[in-house]
């Protein structure tokens, strides 16, 4: 069976997503994901989705699914790689992603979740464990 | 309008909608849709084989290329022997699901077609058709 492949890059973990997402691959990605980010401590998932020719609202419906479950793990989801034509679809599909946020590419989701994490420490003068 | 019908593909699991997936981005490559026409026709096409799956218990695509003048489209028909829908009206709202999605496929498909045609009663099946022109 397909896996997805989770790299932890600093305080994120990177998903590539490049196979054909169908049900089992999207449970153990929630599953597989779940896992690393409680034993690294993930502050960030970037989901990066330029492989993807679509997304529908079975995809759509699984990154709305990770963030929510990441967010109450404390991490935060960010999509990133959106083809232009992937975008233009899924908002007339409807789909807005609307707890999910997005950035054009891997380096900028980073410095998202960097932003997050700088954000997070400053109150307490970065006494984060 | 003429209407070359080419071949079926018959969906009963979550592989053979990604099959589905396949198979029209091919044809609307062929037809010489564009890359933003193809991705519509292709992710409509993904909801409704999917709606086929999970409330149809699977079903069939019927695949045409259609031709009126000089224009060419690929026609796509879901054909399920399902429950049927009895208020479609209703199914075709955003949001509106008897199983656990997101409720977009029906009205999202709808809006992602040039064309789109709902025959379906209670315990009658559903018969889907989407034409989307290039």
């Amino acid at each position: 069976m397909d896996r997805i492949p989770i790299l932890k890059l600093g305080h994120a973990l990177l998903i590539t997503i490049q196979v054909e997402m169908h049900d089992r691959v999207a449970l153990a990605l929630e599953d597989d994901l779940t896992a690393r980010i409680v034993s690294t401590k993930a502050k960030g998932v970037m989901i990066d989705i330029s492989a993807l020719e679509i997304v529908d609202s079975f995809i759509g419906r699984m990154l709305d699914n990770i963030a929510a479950v990441s967010r109450m793990l404390d991490a935060d989801t960010v999509v990133v790689g959106m083809r232009p034509a992937v975008a233009i679809t899924l908002v007339e599909l409807g789909l807005s992603l609307t707890g999910v946020k997005t950035a054009l590419n891997v380096e900028r989701g980073m410095a998202l979740i960097q932003q997050r994490l700088h954000m997070a420490e400053a109150p307490h003068g970065g006494d984060r464990v | 309008m003429e209407a070359i019908a080419f071949e079926h593909l018959r969906v009963d699991t979550s592989e053979d909608v990604v099959r589905v997936r396949q198979e029209v981005r091919k044809r609307a490559t062929e037809i010489g849709f564009g890359l933003v026409d193809q991705t519509k026709i292709v992710t409509a096409a993904s909801e409704l084989a999917r709606n086929m799956l999970d409330y149809g218990g699977g079903g069939n695509v019927a695949f045409h290329v259609v031709q009126n003048g000089a224009r060419r489209g690929l026609r796509l028909a879901f054909i399920d022997e399902g429950p049927g829908i009895a208020d479609i009206e209703h199914a075709l709202q955003d949001g509106v699901t008897t199983g656990g999605g997101l409720g977009l496929g029906l009205g999202g498909a709808r809006r992602l077609s040039n064309e789109f045609e709902i025959v379906s009663a209670p315990g009658r099946g559903t018969k889907i058709v989407i034409t989307r022109w290039k």
